[in-house]
């Protein structure tokens, strides 16, 4: 086996040397019927070749990005990612290091972290960022326990219009806790000012939540609903896609108290859902509140810069059970892939990205809306991802944009199950005008 | 201040007793264990404090500790240069590292506190 | 000499990457209204290629790593990241599959998925499984909230509200307690750093929920009454958890669904070799007994006759855990990594561990070895006692010795119980002529305590940069470049 260097040579001096006869002695505190039952049965082992042949051969039975140009968008994206990002994050020091406990032989780790905290600060608009979180949806979680932590009221309001597992997994973090959570319907695409209003009223509230741009691709009306927000004396708490900001209004400039949102946008490729990042900025007031790991920047013994973990009282490890989260890592492998991404776009390279993403997606959507039988369904301005009612149901779209190797859009029917003839396109900076035009073309003749 | 005058309790913490009302801080040992001394979390004044409940903490980079005061009563005054620089409660821990002014709600919570004397056997006796 | 910032290699109108389709640019318009774009700058670094490129490889090479130094962090199992899993994971197959897309064209990955969970099954010994969660630590959250709904369901919801960790338990144990609305009673350990029966017996009553355990544990010490512990908890209806941190010194060993645990999670960035990247990401599956099966969270992946598909259909589950499905390129290289061991292989991985850390142990000088008469498993745990008390020399000075020695640093100070506390993995990828060195180096250090203590208080002496000032960095907290440039200028105007 080539992972392990011991020779039976080895193994038998090494025994000698522990003053055993057999490895079997060192395993003699497991009660041996115990270790008699515990033989594993699984499949023999394979070598790297063969490993490779049969992955390989599984890759293949995917139809992905790769091979299906797809407008489908909902939580994950098909950008491009420059060919540095995945130099950098392969580099040996960064992928099979861990936690900077030494942080003398982790500068490479720590410095990266405080630039990503500096970045995700630059992009969001917010004063603090912590290292990352697991994904947006838990980041978002982690934000509503926190607001309610620091207001020390119980009701959160969340949109209609936020991503559905979104919500679910807020849920799910709230079960065991004193968090009430409420839903507010949506108009037009957006989030019912009028009713958010009368919901907000009673003081209860700890935070409001949006999602800019929403579930359904629309643009909120950020700096209306931070207002309510704060003159009921509750929290703004923004999910974003990070990519948008490049031309839309970060977190930052409409008040948002927390900002948090998937980082996968950022170079990081869709990998099924995993793994991302969840992007967690706020108000510096608010840093001995914030979950996650953070660097911070200090100076060594000669005077030199240097950075640290830092307020780690927060943390588990310390706070045990009165700490301000369960979490230990970070997604400290993805933060530095959007790191690289961001330093490599650079303020142009980002909003000609994003630029480019709304274009097109404009461009899809004057195109469908013109077809006979398919209309957009809202209102609202959108960024790069909108809804249209289709002539049949989504599913049989999809089927035969499917038989052309095309990924189509999300079928809304599956979150809204009273529109059953509906689609959440996605257009990024990667898909041309002909895939687009071919799309259109194919669409004409779905009815 | 004259450390054999004050008094003390078993969370390290000392009481300068005037009358109705006590003055409190940590005590050197104390200060010492935790190390540097980055934040301190201090009640408002006007809260009302429990005997021997937490009223605040304070943080070293790798250690949190509770703040308890042993007698009850009222929150009069507040060391909020602490808030702003916690190092005094390493630098002069007895003196502009202070934390709180409380006025006592009942007098006889402070029969229980240790003299100077016991105080530094019970360090002695390996106080944890 | 330190690395400048990136945002202080900036220079205005340097580009790092390409603008296509200028075309479209001119072309189309999207007309976004006004309020709603960004009026802020945005204060990315304005760098080329080259300039970026060397900036992050002279970060990367201020790091110690496994691919370049011994790491022998104890708990977090440090071993060899096979290469061949990052080429699969990266394979465009499986990168490039969006998780939404139609399950009948991404079959591929939905079967590496359910194999990967029968993988985990015959090793827990426990038969339900969920992929879901992306660390432990969420795994541990997981599992407490199955239990939770467990409990509501059987109508004791309200009455069992307590979890029992031991006082040497990973910190996340009672957090991960904490989040689900849990009281957390701590027990003392025996003499012997295991789990103290009486004191099981004495917090035990019908309002637990369960204990959680570390086994081996975080001595590094196989818990032999394990399932003595198992049939006391389950007497009073409770469960037993165990956290799986220390699989790699059990596997073909001691199952835990044998050992009486009904749920447990495992660290596959330990145990099955994924890459730490620095912190992260990991993936904590979690495993259960029968009786928390249906409160999995949603979805699993079933195989129905030939197809992989994906299960939303479970009543009772505690629902959603991540957005998507979980880390599921770590799955890949976890799937990768035990196909190509096999259980022979897994269970040489778990014998050669268990050999490296006993072979290690017994090579390092008997002044840092606390008593203790049974073997112990994949790590063990030293104390600098008596260093501290000859030489004034702490557990902190060892580890940071150490890094002058071109070796990562035990893990330090933990597990609580015990004092100056050095914690030692080696895991079984290490050479014995590693471990040789690294003893070496140890014994070294005890010699300079006396001859040279300045040298080891100081250290180190070597690295990219000294002792840092951990204080003032809590203090200033300085967090990020554009507020330390506002804080800068706050204090010169004022």
């Amino acid at each position: 086996m080539r992972f392990l260097p011991n020779t039976e040579t080895d193994r038998t001096a090494m025994l000698t040397a522990i003053g055993v006869s057999s490895i079997e002695d060192l395993f003699s505190d497991i009660p041996s019927k115990l270790r008699n039952a515990s033989k594993l049965n699984l499949p023999e082992g394979l070598s790297e070749m063969e490993l490779m042949n049969r992955l390989q051969s599984l890759a293949a039975q995917n139809s992905g990005a790769n091979v299906c140009p797809t407008f489908l968008g909902a939580g994950s994206y098909d950008h491009f990612s420059p060919a540095v990002v995945r130099h950098v994050i392969n580099r040996s020091e960064f992928l099979t290091s861990y936690t900077p406990f030494q942080p003398e032989v982790s500068q490479g780790t720590l410095q990266t972290i405080y630039e990503f905290q500096t970045a995700i600060c630059a992009l969001t608009g917010m004063e603090i960022a912590n290292a990352s979180m697991y994904d947006g949806a838990s980041a978002l979680a982690e934000a509503v326990i926190m607001a309610t932590a620091i207001s020390k009221r119980r009701n959160v309001l969340l949109p209609a219009n936020l991503h559905p597992a979104y919500l679910a997994v807020v849920e799910t973090y709230c079960r065991g806790l004193d968090v009430a959570l409420r839903t507010v319907p949506y108009n037009g695409g957006v989030v019912d000012v009028a009713l958010l209003e009368r919901n907000v009223r009673d003081g209860s509230v700890a935070a409001i939540v949006i999602q800019n741009p929403n579930f359904f691709g629309c643009l909120e009306p950020v700096t209306t609903i931070t207002e309510i927000a704060h003159r009921a004396g509750a929290l703004l708490i923004a999910v974003v896609n990070p990519l948008s900001l490049g031309i839309l209004k970060p977190p930052g400039e409409y008040g948002a108290d927390i900002a948090v949102g998937d980082g996968q946008p950022l170079g990081i490729p869709m990998s099924f859902g995993g793994p991302t990042f969840g992007l967690f900025s706020c108000r510096k007031a608010f840093a001995r509140h914030m979950p996650g790991r953070v660097a911070g920047a200090t100076v060594d013994l000669d005077g030199n810069r240097g950075f640290v973990l830092t307020l780690q009282t927060r943390e588990q490890h310390i706070r045990r059970e009165r700490a301000t989260s369960n979490i230990c890592t970070s997604q400290q492998l993805l933060a530095l892939a959007a790191t690289v991404y961001l330093s490599a776009m650079g303020p142009k390279g980002l909003r000609r990205v994003a630029d480019l993403c709304c274009r097109k997606a404009h461009y899809l959507y004057t195109k469908i809306s013109s077809l006979d039988g398919y209309s957009g369904i809202f209102p609202a301005a959108f960024f790069n991802e909108f809804a249209v009612r289709c002539p049949v149901p989504a599913d049989k779209i999809n089927r035969s944009l499917k038989a052309s190797n095309i990924t189509g859009g999300y079928d809304l029917s599956r979150v809204c199950r009273e529109s059953p003839n509906t689609m959440l396109l996605c257009v990024t900076e990667k898909r041309t005008r002909a895939e687009m035009d071919r799309l259109v073309e194919l669409l004409a003749h779905c009815r | 201040m004259n450390i054999e005058e004050l008094k003390y309790c078993k969370s390290h913490e000392w009481l300068a007793i005037d009358g109705n009302t006590v003055r409190l801080g940590i005590t050197d040992y104390a200060q010492n264990e935790l190390g540097d001394i980055v934040y301190v979390e201090l009640p408002e004044v006007g809260d009302t404090l429990a005997p021997n409940t937490p009223f605040g903490v304070v943080e070293s980079v790798k250690a949190v500790s509770d703040l308890i005061c042993p007698v009850g009563g009222t929150v009069v005054e507040i060391n909020a240069n602490l808030l702003d620089d916690p190092e005094l409660a390493n630098r002069d821990c007895y003196g502009e590292g202070w934390m709180l002014v409380v006025e006592i709600s009942n007098p006889t919570d402070t029969e229980d506190l240790m003299s100077y004397a016991t105080y530094q056997e019970y360090l002695e006796g390996g106080a944890e | 000499m330190p690395e400048p910032l990136i945002f202080e290699l900036s220079a205005s109108g340097r580009v790092g990457c390409d603008f296509p389709d200028e075309e479209f640019l001119s072309n189309f318009d999207c007309c976004l209204p006004d309020d709603a774009l960004r009026q802020f700058g945005l204060a990315l670094p304005e760098v080329d290629e080259l300039t970026l490129v060397r900036h992050f490889t002279r970060l990367s090479q201020m790091n110690y790593s496994v691919d370049t130094n011994f790491y022998p962090l104890g708990s977090c199992t440090m071993k060899y990241n096979p290469k061949v899993n990052e080429e699969i994971a990266a394979l465009p197959g499986l990168s490039t599959v969006h998780p939404l897309q139609d399950t009948a064209t991404c079959q591929g990955v939905l079967q590496i998925m359910f194999e990967l969970q029968e993988y985990l099954r015959e090793i827990s010994g426990l038969p339900g499984v969920t992929l879901q969660p992306a660390a432990g630590a969420q795994g541990e959250f997981t599992s407490l909230l199955m239990m939770r709904a467990y409990f509501e369901r059987e109508g004791q919801g309200c009455q069992r509200k307590r979890i029992i960790v031991p006082d040497s338990a990973h910190g996340t144990n009672p957090a991960s307690a904490a989040r689900c609305g849990y009281f957390v009673t701590q027990i003392p350990s025996g003499s012997d750093g295991c789990v103290d029966l009486a004191a099981v017996d004495a917090a035990l009553r019908d309002d637990v929920v369960c204990l959680m355990v570390t086994n081996p544990n975080t001595l590094g010490v196989f818990e032999k009454e394990i399932e003595a512990l198992a049939d006391r908890l389950h007497a009073v209806g409770a469960f037993l958890y165990l956290d799986g941190a220390n699989m790699n010194a059990i596997m073909g060993k001691a199952k835990p669904g044998l050992m009486g645990c009904d749920v447990m999670h495992f660290n596959l960035h330990k145990t099955y070799s994924t890459p730490h990247g620095g912190g992260g990401p990991g993936a904590g599956p979690v495993a259960v007994a029968e009786k928390l099966i249906p409160y999995l969270p949603v979805p699993t992946v079933v195989k129905a006759e030939e197809t992989y598909v994906l299960d939303y259909d479970r009543p009772h589950t505690i629902g959603r855990l991540h957005a998507s499905y979980g880390n599921v390129g770590v799955l890949i290289r976890a799937h990768a990594y035990i196909t190509q061991l096999g259980g022979e292989g897994l269970t040489r991985v778990s014998e050669d561990a268990v050999l490296n850390a006993n072979y290690l142990l017994s090579q390092v000088d008997v002044s840092y070895r606390r008593t203790c008469d049974a073997p112990c498993k994949h790590e063990f745990v030293l104390s600098a006692s008596d260093l501290k008390r000859r030489h004034s020399i702490t557990a902190l000075d060892v580890a940071k010795r150490l890094l002058d020695y071109g070796f990562y640093a035990p893990t330090i100070y933990f597990p609580l119980i015990v004092k100056e506390a050095i914690m030692v993995e080696p895991t079984e990828t290490e050479s014995r002529e590693t471990l040789d060195r690294f003893a070496e180096a140890l014994n070294d250090i005890l010699k300079d305590s006396a001859t040279a203590p300045d040298t080891v208080r100081g250290a180190p002496h070597q690295t990219p940069v000294r002792r840092l000032e951990e204080a003032k960095a809590a203090r200033e907290m300085n967090l990020c470049f554009s507020a330390a440039c506002e804080t800068e200028h706050e204090t010169t105007t004022s």
